[in-house]
């Protein structure tokens, strides 16, 4: 029987939790740059403070531009609520620190994004937090490194570098079996080529830096609660169904039900941590997100025709793509992400360091630094650059080669952007001539 | 707080506080596939303002046991018999929809336990529609996306959340989906058959609020009418804005509407 259709993602991108602005009319949502916002009289501030009413007391906690943005993020997904947060990272850790302690454990995907990866593997275990890394293509593997102490199930829907496909609802189905709930990294993806709660995860992490706002002008982070896991009956998380001495013995499950984590990571986490997201930057996450769904179907359709080119090119050796034959996810990509895939992939370079180097080198069009899933594209040389202090089998680990090139395609004409690439891969070829006469 | 009711566990919400005999008493009665969750934010205000708050979770619903009931006169019924196994001999009831109905019957026929009535989001009759009845005797997710849309105002189908960062399309959802099975046709079944509203109504003492949304598809203000006409001076609050789902909609709107009666 069909219920009733919901607004779809292109509407949903332009108003999900917005209105125009009750005392000007403004149709655009303002900037509330205000640290605190004022209380009509004694009671309704108490009110505010108890979690009786509705309302903004300070803006580490809550924010009226913020709200529009957490509301956004929070529809397109299909979740209960999000908190936008100063940065990606800041929303990985407020979900962990909300979930678990000293002595608790995480299993995560080896195909990680760095910063993440630093996270678990090097930082949290000095406040008593280990991670065990396991193949992101192998659900078999996440159920295999869950331990009593574990209390999360980490992956990002579309691995980095090598665009390892998350199977989302089998790695799902790991993590409920042991009462653990999967929280993905959706930021290459976004709602527009995902919907991870729709497959089974239950909370998603985006650096809404990237495709989300798509210009490159700020850094934020947004969480979202799916709210469908049950922490009760799952029983491992006792900062969500127990009394919290930190809020009157509030219990975060029995008051707020489906909403009990996002409440708590709000209540709790924001409030300590602290790691709150400027209005301004909410503005221009806000900004962006209106136009999700047209640039992510450019970004894929450009990718596309650059990886076409790519394939026909003599000194490309590899080009990672999971719509390509010979992709270890194909079929799972086609299933999962009928879309496509992003707009960020690698290839390899023959003729190693150098072509790669002479192929970034040479190009105008492609930005060269160090982010992805801007509205210009971009191109970082892992092995120069991000990756510099890894040898040549450290590199082949992590599944990046000596001339490995990684593209983040963005909104140009397709043409000018394959032009651009061409005279990066002359520049490479003139190197790899210059190795083979030597 | 778990207490026996009629043989079942059952749960309601205290705000942490045991039942103080010297306080007054409020019950907050949840709508159709709901449960307690939904007055959180107004039982916490009403607690802080030195009142027993008492937002159970009707059988078969939330973290109380035992088979949904099939009446609104029978859960009125357990309303009284759950404040008997609280020993709280008198409250005012609030509550939201079908919760509206099961306090007005129990305000009716039980006069004695009940001092005054706030009803949000209601209408008598409250007729529900084939198709609502249809899905929800098949568990069907399509009763949960009926409610939830026509639960909200237009307006709000985009969101507007006065409550920082939730989703109230997907928190209602949600809440639905943590329904048992068979849950939410009984509850609607017993909206629909309920026909003997007007006249309970003709028989509330106790002073009675009606707290309306301008927007409501569910149970439209213009429906109201012969319910406003049957109790003997009703109070009506009508919120501009809101739909049904007043508690989400309107949070702190209602707060200041309760205490006209409350």
């Amino acid at each position: 029987m069909a219920g009733p259709d919901y607004p779809g993602l292109d509407t949903m991108a332009l108003h999900a939790g917005a209105q125009p602005d009750p005392t000007t009319g403004a149709r655009a949502t303002p900037i509330y740059q205000s640290a605190s916002f004022c209380f009509p009289d004694s009671d309704y501030a108490a009110s505010l403070f108890n979690i009786e009413r509705a309302g903004h007391v300070y803006s580490r906690l809550s924010n009226p531009t913020n709200a529009v943005l957490e509301e956004r993020i929070a529809a397109l997904e299909g979740g209960v609520g999000a908190i936008a947060t100063a940065s990606g990272q800041a929303a990985l850790h407020l979900a962990i620190i909300t979930l678990m302690g000293a002595g608790s454990h995480i299993v995560a995907s080896a195909a990680l994004y760095g910063g993440s990866h630093n996270l678990l593997a090097y930082t949290l275990p000095r406040f008593g937090i280990e991670t065990t890394f396991v193949d992101a293509r192998d659900p078999k593997a996440f159920a295999e490194a869950i331990q009593d102490n574990t209390r999360l199930v980490f992956a990002e829907t579309l691995g980095n570098p090598g665009l390892d496909v998350l199977n989302i609802p089998a790695v799902a189905d790991v993590a409920h079996a042991a009462g653990l709930p999967l929280m993905v990294d959706s930021t290459f993806t976004t709602p527009y080529l995902i919907k991870p709660f729709d497959l089974g995860a239950d909370i998603i992490q985006h650096s809404a830096t990237k495709f989300l706002s798509g210009h490159g002008v700020v850094i934020g982070g947004l969480l979202v609660d799916g709210g469908r896991f049950d922490w009760d009956a799952s029983g491992k998380f006792p900062t969500l169904s127990e009394p919290y001495a930190g809020f009157h013995n509030l219990v975060f499950t029995e008051e707020f039900g489906p909403a009990a984590f996002i409440t708590r990571a709000r209540k709790e986490g924001l409030r300590d941590f602290g790691a709150c997201m400027s209005p301004t930057s909410a503005f221009h996450i806000l900004q962006g997100m209106e136009t999700l769904g047209m640039r992510m179907s450019r970004h894929v359709e450009n990718t596309r025709a650059v990886v076409d080119f790519l394939l026909s090119q003599d000194v490309v050796e590899r080009v990672g793509y999971p719509e390509l034959d010979g992709h270890p996810d194909k079929a799972l990509a086609a299933e999962l992400l009928p879309r496509g895939c992003g707009a960020v992939f690698s290839f390899d370079l023959a003729g190693g360091r150098e072509a790669g180097i002479a192929f970034v080198d040479a190009l105008d069009l492609f930005s060269h630094l160090a982010n992805v899933g801007d509205a210009k594209s971009l191109v970082i040389h892992p092995a120069s650059t991000t990756h510099h202090r890894m040898d040549a089998e450290a590199l082949a680990a992590g599944g990046i080669g000596e001339g490995t090139i990684r593209l983040s395609v963005g909104l140009e004409d397709a043409k000018d952007l394959i032009a651009d690439l061409k005279q990066g891969l002359r520049a490479a070829g003139k190197v790899i001539a210059k190795k083979g006469a030597a | 707080m778990h207490f026996t009711v009629n043989g079942n566990s059952s749960y309601c919400y205290t705000n942490s506080r045991a039942i103080d005999p010297g306080k007054p008493s409020i019950v907050f009665i949840h709508g159709s596939g709901m449960d307690h969750t939904v007055f959180t934010l107004a039982a916490r205000h009403f607690a802080r303002h030195g009142n027993n708050v008492i937002a159970v979770d009707l059988p078969g619903h939330g973290r109380s046991e035992g088979e949904p009931l099939t009446a609104i006169e029978s859960m009125a019924d357990w309303i009284v018999a759950a404040l008997d196994a609280l020993a709280v001999e008198q409250a005012a009831l609030v509550g939201h929809s079908l919760g509206s109905l099961v306090a007005m019957d129990c305000a009716a026929r039980h006069p004695t336990r009940v001092h005054a009535l706030a009803m949000v989001g209601t209408t008598a009759p409250m007729p529900v529609s084939d198709a609502i009845l249809n899905a929800a005797e098949a568990n069907d997710h399509a009763a949960f996306d009926m409610l939830t849309q026509w639960g909200y105002s237009k307006r709000h189908q985009y969101g507007g959340n006065r409550n920082s960062g939730m989703w109230m399309i997907g928190s209602t959802l949600r809440l639905f989906e943590r329904s048992r099975p068979g849950v939410l046709f009984a509850d609607m079944s017993a909206c629909n058959n309920y026909s003997a509203g007007v006249e309970r109504a003709a028989q509330v003492g106790c002073p009675v609020q009606l707290i309306l949304g301008a927007e409501d598809r569910l149970t439209p203000v213009r429906s109201t009418q012969p319910l406003q006409a049957a109790f003997i001076s009703p109070q009506v609050t009508v919120l501009d804005g809101a739909g049904h789902t007043i508690m989400v909609e309107a949070p702190n709107a209602l707060l200041d509407a309760l205490h006209e009666v409350l």
